[in-house]
């Protein structure tokens, strides 16, 4: 491995006009994080607008250090009111807020941020290997490889994700339909235009990742009813004791390396990754009746693992050009707009960009810890900033920065229609995420699908006889028919023998 | 995967659902069945899209090979969630509170009619106001405070400092 690319990677990070972006970023995300409502997803989608006036490698260190921020806050919020600020930090929830209530959530905030530090720098360190050997590795893919992979990419996005699959792939569907609006790349026909000049160009990611996300979560959670928050206001005894780290180093190393893995997988991310690492610290303790009772390897195997698999989610994206997870899919629109596209050429092609920000890593890792030790109480004092205040300054930030992007008032009224598509959406059961990465992946899924027959003369066989190709494709029709086999295996088995 | 390991992660999942889905009523039948019946409308009008953009054969694929395949997909889809709107339960049901919904809405529909003619400030104070002191039930007080602090902010950071083109007033 060449290491010139990865020290001068360094010398972009240590720029301090990146640095400072890195530092607004995790603390963006640690605030997105604590306050409940927004995710990240959304937080970057608004501030899309404000990447155009940046430089690439800024922009997407800073959006990058939102998202993994959002993991360290997403734990306060877990631990002090029972109230995950993340969807990755909802089993954090069991024994960390157990904790709280016996008077140790100090020790269950420190021992999260350090599993997360570990957690996101061991993740750091493997992605330094892992993407250049991906990527390597990928420079041979054709359009029928691409197809394979933007396919399982899409498919396995909606099969993993929580609640319906057929909504999820059902979301997708729309996502592919509403990437073919505008301009055909091959022939020229306008495709679904409805004779709208605003439309012939196709749609802009920016307002359907704003609407959707932004938009869309705003307006459902104006539908819920507040709780009343009561922040406790002061936090003691963040550093752990010797006994708790003791106690949890176990759940800090299987968490980086389990959250690493899942992670990479396309549909995994930080999500499952929390899940998959608290089950399995249950299962191996010896008194798993501790868990959600206030087991301190319950805070440490979650938070650990959703903060390595936040990181590692940057390896299907930076090497391969496909988004891992909604959030993924935001970052890869804001590479667009910078005139990126990501995939395998971008380690060679654009080595500053690569490793300034995977090393950018490091440092809004070591800002995190010490945001998430030394500083936490300022973060709980956020708490006291009410959800209705917030709200309508939100919007308003989403509607004139959606104005912004093209100076157009049509902009807005896109996302103000996403909006209200997201919203509904929502009420209906259906996971906006599919949706927007599907949009941004439909685009190269058409192309490729279309080379790809020109290049088999028509036979759809052709891709199987590939080898790469043949091997995603036969993973495809694995994950395609899984559920079906394992319910007719579970049916079986409740049959009785004889 | 051993019943009790299974059990295990069951109760795990049982667990999230409960800190995700307090206060919840979910949908009843008709709205599914409707949902789904849109579903497969919105398929079969890409299928009519698709038909008369050319679907080209699969040697010489045409604009409309894609929108069709994305058509089929949809409609078989669409059908799917059809056969189970009895068993379907994670459509939430509209609720009182879902006339705010619309209300905001409407807040944001008046803000991009007028902002052309007369400028983002008069709406925007209008939107604050509306949602603070409708939606959020903060007192006069605050509302007030609030929503001229963000406008003056807004207008500094939009039209003073970065000097982006968006219609202002003053």
């Amino acid at each position: 491995m060449d290491l010139a690319p990865v020290i001068d990677g360094f010398g972009v990070v240590l720029e301090p006009v990146n640095l400072l972006y890195c530092l607004i970023g995790v603390v963006i995300g640690m605030l997105v994080g604590v306050l409940p409502g927004l995710g990240p997803a959304a937080t970057i989608a608004i501030l899309l607008p404000i990447t155009f006036e940046i430089e690439a490698v800024s922009a997407v260190i800073m959006l990058a250090g939102i998202f993994y921020g959002a993991q360290y806050g997403g734990t306060i919020t877990s631990v002090l009111l029972r109230l995950p600020g993340e969807a990755s930090s909802v089993v954090t929830v069991f024994d960390g807020h157990a904790l709280a209530r016996q008077g140790r959530a100090g020790t269950a905030l420190g021992i999260a941020a350090i599993g997360s530090f570990v957690g996101g720098t061991v993740s750091v360190i493997a992605l330094s290997f892992l993407a250049p050997l991906v990527a390597s590795f990928a420079l041979d893919f054709g359009p029928p490889e691409y197809t394979a992979l933007a396919l399982l990419g899409i498919l396995l996005v909606s099969t993993i994700s929580s609640g319906s699959r057929l909504k999820a792939l059902i979301a997708a569907g729309l996502g592919l339909l509403l990437a073919v609006v505008g301009r055909d790349a091959f022939t020229g026909t306008e495709r679904f235009t409805f004779g709208s000049l605003d439309l012939a160009d196709g749609l802009d990611f920016v307002p359907i990742a704003m609407g959707l996300f932004g938009l869309g979560e705003i307006l459902h959670n104006l539908e819920q009813r507040h709780r009343a928050i009561h922040a406790p206001t002061e936090i003691h005894d963040v550093w752990p004791s010797r006994q708790d780290l003791k106690q949890s180093s176990g759940a800090i190393g299987r968490g980086s390396v389990l959250g690493f893995f899942l992670g990479i997988l396309p549909g995994g991310g930080a999500v499952m990754a929390s899940l998959a690492a608290y089950a399995v610290e249950k299962r191996r303790s010896q008194h798993p009746e501790r868990f959600g009772q206030g087991a301190v390897e319950g805070v440490a195997a979650p938070e650990t693992a959703n903060n390595a698999a936040a990181t590692s989610s940057f390896i299907p994206l930076l090497t391969l050009g496909i988004p891992a997870n909604a959030t993924m899919a935001v970052i890869f629109g804001a590479l667009l707009i910078q005139g990126i596209r990501p995939g395998p050429q971008l380690v060679e092609q654009n080595p500053e960009l690569f490793w300034g920000v995977v090393n950018s890593m490091y440092i809004g890792n070591v800002l995190l810890l010490i945001m998430s030790i030394p500083l936490v109480g300022l973060f709980v004092r956020i708490l006291r900033v009410r959800p209705a205040v917030l709200a309508p300054i939100t919007v308003l930030i989403t509607l004139i920065g959606a104005y912004t992007v093209n100076n157009s008032v049509f902009d807005i009224i896109l996302v103000i229609a996403f909006g209200a598509l997201g919203y509904l959406m929502k009420k209906a059961g259906f996971d906006p995420g599919p949706l927007v990465l599907a949009f941004v992946l439909g685009a190269l899924l058409e192309e490729s699908l279309r080379r790809s027959l020109l290049l088999f003369d028509g036979d759809p066989t052709g891709f199987l006889t590939r080898p790469i190709s043949g091997v995603l494709f036969l993973a495809l029709v694995i994950v395609a028919f899984l559920p079906a086999i394992r319910s007719l295996l579970s049916a079986r088995e409740k049959e009785p023998v004889g | 995967m051993t019943d009790a390991r299974r059990e295990s992660l069951h109760d795990l999942e049982n667990a999230i659902h409960q800190i995700e889905d307090e206060e919840r009523t979910p949908a009843g039948p008709t709205t599914n069945l409707v949902l789904a019946l849109a579903v497969v409308a919105l398929g079969l009008a890409a299928l009519a899209g698709a038909l008369s953009l050319g679907i080209g054969t699969p040697e010489r694929p045409g604009s409309g090979t894609w929108p069709l395949l994305i058509g089929i997909g949809l409609v078989g889809l669409g059908i799917a969630l059809a056969l189970r709107f009895r068993q379907d339960s994670d459509a939430e049901a509209f609720t009182r509170n879902s006339a705010v919904v619309a209300a905001g809405l409407g807040t944001m529909i008046v803000f991009v009619a007028v902002i052309e003619t007369i400028g983002f400030e008069l709406p925007s104070l209008a939107l604050m106001l509306v949602w603070l002191r409708f939606f959020g039930h903060e007192s006069w007080r605050s509302t007030a405070i609030v929503s001229v602090g963000a406008v003056v902010a807004f207008y500094l950071i939009f039209v003073a400092a970065l000097a982006v083109p968006i219609p202002h007033l003053f």
